[in-house]
């Protein structure tokens, strides 16, 4: 067994061997059951959950927030990212903002961002969108800035335009950071928007969440709370794999 | 760029936002917020009422609580996993995913663990700002040039003084932005821990005020939260540089 | 040296780096490289070597003088039949080394046969055939910098710039890989501009080897060879070799010294 398979199986043990803990502190009463569920019940709740019409409702509904939110934070962030990196003095002055960014609770913008877009989807998307940009943004500056200067000077010499240098030498070159880029901006639409919905909306899982902890709903709270975490945990594991298989040859040293 | 250059930048960008702030302003109206110069009277206002610091201090404590168990927590298990490789590189990408998921779904559950009063505020800011300071201080120690512990040895330093001279100057810097990232992230963790569930505090102040539409309230206080945490990001930003810059 | 037409003609040349403190790097430096010829340039480390290697290309703009190639000035833009290899690592990290050395010539818009041909060529001479499908990230420096000279040679320049190419070498591959350099030289009948540090590399390969002041870079010695085109490295045990090494080292020495500051 070569050493990063131990080192999955392991991590697989560690996981499972928390989980069976967690089962085992609430059968045998050390966690209270009417504080935490056993996993067993979270996982059937959440099973029971999926299979009913409103709750799929509500998935649909927060998903499709995040989708949105997630795509125009990639979108616009590596716009913005490369049209800041043409500007490097703007770029010097708004560094300490991008730096205080994540510093605020972006979501107390909740109230302005209604009265700007009404009672509609659009504010809870804005949300998911502020809580992405910069981490796109960021990525992209970092991705150009470490383009070696070298290879821009290898376009130089194949006498290649300023559009083949950005498809072939650039774009390339900057992947890794603008594949980092795309995947935090989805953990954080997906935490922009939940948190939205948790505190602020009336809909979506975030506020199905919030709603059945304050009826007493247990049952209700922890099988969608764990269907939040696994949507998170899994699509950033499938964008990690298809990260490390796009790059494994590439910085296989 | 020089120095005057660099004012100059700031205060321009200083000014586009506060005239972005009236243009929003003029555009959506007193029920949504009010305008740059009456909320900054309205938050110095604020400032001097002790009802407001009645909030702020219940806020700060919770704050500096979540702050001190983040740090120590969480360097002494990056510590941990760094000198453990196994262990390290078994837990980091697990400790990646949980930064990454939506903690707020967690909040529910400190407060059945912990109960309404601070602690589940505390323990929320702590699952926010652990686990940046983990990865950090994971991230510096694996990332010792193991040709500096060899030119200790051949030094011949003693464990102490190779610890005194060498580690810990290797390590501080990226254990110092950890802290900062870490701090940020508790400050986030506290406020919304306020906001839900909750009867006390400036996340309290802010989700009363949207509540009860009290705009002015919710604009003043929002400015207050923003300037205070750009204003301690941007001090241990300074230091952070110059931690790096020697390092 | 039969005289013939000059290749690439460079007049006054200058290079100051603009910035607040500003650097002057090289010049005036006026030389004349013979069509065919291979022109070495050695000098000490930071004394503008490469810079007069991007001026030439059209790379950076000269502060002052003018640069010609087969007649043309060159400005702004690197010259149709000029290759470089520089002097950091330049592959492509994301394309395997038979798609690092095609990738010029795709450019180019050469039908795919031709182009499978010449890169097969190229990595073959270049000692990379086993590795043809490999990445970057999988070979030793010295490979790679191999890549980067297989993408060059390829394009089939007539005036081949190269800038310190064999720095990641041990000693014997780089003897080696300078008789395949030859090889090459002799073969495409290009001109040659090669900038080393290893004196005994310059005085082994070239025609004529410049030596540089410390910065700014200046010409203070040209040195024939006088070597026969059809040489290779077992020259390095002929008498001649020695006496040119010796001079070029004694050109060399109290420059070299001004450059660690002991001038
Ligand atoms: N982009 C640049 N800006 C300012 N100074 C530079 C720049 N590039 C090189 N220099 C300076 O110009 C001098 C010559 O550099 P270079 O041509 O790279 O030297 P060499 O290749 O001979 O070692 C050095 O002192 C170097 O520090
Ligand atoms: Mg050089």
């Amino acid at each position: 067994m070569t050493r990063s398979t131990r080192i999955v199986c392991t991590r697989w043990g560690v996981s499972l061997g928390l989980i069976l803990l967690l089962e085992a502190a609430c059968r045998s009463g050390v966690v209270p059951t009417l504080a935490v569920l056993p996993p067993s019940e979270m996982f059937a709740a959440m099973l029971e959950l999926l299979s009913t019409e409103e709750v799929l409702a509500n998935v649909a509904a927060t998903f499709s927030t995040v989708a949105v939110a997630f795509l125009a934070a990639v979108l616009i962030g590596f716009a913005a990212g490369v049209a800041l990196h043409g500007l490097p003095r703007f770029r010097r002055a708004i560094d300490p903002l991008l730096a205080s960014y994540y510093s605020v609770p972006i979501f107390v913008f909740y109230p302005l961002l209604v009265a700007l877009f009404g009672l509609s989807a659009l504010p809870l998307i804005a949300i998911g969108f502020l809580a992405a940009l910069p981490a796109m943004l960021i990525a992209t500056l970092l991705g150009l800035d470490r383009v070696p200067p070298v290879l821009r000077r290898v376009a130089r010499m194949h006498r290649l335009g300023s559009a083949r240098t950005a498809a072939l030498v650039i774009l390339p070159a900057a992947l890794p950071n603008l594949f980092q880029g795309i995947k935090l901006s989805l953990a954080y639409a997906f935490i922009g928007v939940i948190a939205g919905e948790f505190i602020l909306s009336g809909g979506g899982l975030g506020y199905a969440i919030a709603y059945a902890y304050e009826s007493f709903d247990n049952r209700t709270m922890y099988g969608l709370m764990l269907f939040v975490l696994l949507s998170a945990v899994i699509s950033n594991t499938l964008l990690s794999t298809w990260e490390s298989r796009l790059q494994r040859r590439r910085w296989r040293a | 760029m020089t120095r005057r250059e660099g004012l100059l930048d700031g205060t321009l960008i200083l000014l586009a936002m506060l005239a972005v702030w009236q243009a929003l302003y003029q555009y959506a109206g007193s029920a949504a917020l009010t305008p740059p110069w009456a909320t900054a009277r309205y938050a110095v206002e604020l400032l001097g009422t002790p009802t407001f610091w009645g909030h702020a201090t219940q806020t700060l404590s919770a704050f500096a609580w979540s702050v001190a168990i983040s740090a120590v927590l969480g360097i002494a298990l990056g510590l941990w996993f760094g000198a453990f490789r196994f262990a390290g590189d078994v837990a980091e990408p697990m400790l990646a995913s949980l930064y990454t998921i939506p903690k707020v779904t967690l909040y529910p559950v400190m407060l059945l663990l912990f109960g309404l009063g601070p602690s589940a505020k505390i323990a929320f800011g702590v699952i926010h700002g652990m686990i940046p300071v983990v990865l950090f201080t994971l991230g510096a120690v694996k990332n010792i040039r193991p040709v500096l512990l060899r030119a200790a040895r051949s030094l011949r330093l003693s464990p102490m003084q190779t610890a005194r001279f060498v580690l810990v100057p290797a390590v501080l810097p990226e254990i110092a932005s950890g802290l900062r990232v870490g701090f940020s992230l508790c400050l986030l963790g506290v406020l919304i821990g306020e906001m839900f569930a909750s009867q006390r505090g400036i996340g309290f102040l802010i989700i009363n005020g949207i509540n009860s539409h009290n705009v002015k309230l919710t604009t003043a206080v929002t400015l207050i939260v923003i300037v205070f945490a750009v204003g301690a990001n941007s001090a241990l930003l300074a230091l952070d540089r110059r931690l790096h810059h020697r390092g | 040296m039969t005289e013939t037409a000059a290749h690439a003609v460079l007049r006054g040349v200058t290079r100051v780096y603009p910035g607040t403190s500003q650097v002057h790097a090289l010049g005036p430096i006026d030389l004349d490289i013979a069509k065919g010829e291979f022109f070495s340039v050695v000098g000490p480390s930071g004394c503008g070597k490469s810079t007069l290697l991007d001026v030439l290309a059209g790379l950076n703009p000269p502060t002052a003088g003018t640069i010609a190639f087969e007649g043309e000035p060159v400005a702004g833009s690197v010259p149709d039949g000029v290759g470089v290899v520089f002097q950091e690592d330049a592959s492509f990290p994301w394309l395997t080394v038979r798609d690092n050395v095609a990738f010029g010539l795709r450019r180019l818009g050469m039908d795919a046969a031709e182009v499978t041909r010449r890169v097969d060529y190229a990595v073959g001479f270049m000692g990379l055939a086993d590795f043809a499908g490999a990445y970057p990230a999988q070979l030793s420096g010295g490979m790679r910098q191999r890549v980067c000279i297989a993408r060059t040679l390829v394009l089939q320049p007539r005036l081949i710039l190269l800038d310190e190419p064999f720095g990641a070498l041990d000693q014997q591959t780089r003897l080696l890989m300078g008789d395949e350099l030859l090889r090459l030289w002799r073969e495409t009948g290009a001109t040659v501009l090669l900038i080393t540090h290893a004196l005994d590399e310059a005085a082994m390969l070239s025609d004529r080897v410049g030596v540089m002041s410390s910065r700014p870079g200046r010409f203070i010695d040209l040195v024939e060879t006088g070597w026969p085109r059809d040489r290779d490295s077992r020259i390095v045990s002929d008498a001649a070799f020695g006496a040119i090494t010796a001079r070029l080292w004694s050109s060399l020495r109290t420059e070299s010294m001004k450059a660690i500051g002991r001038g």
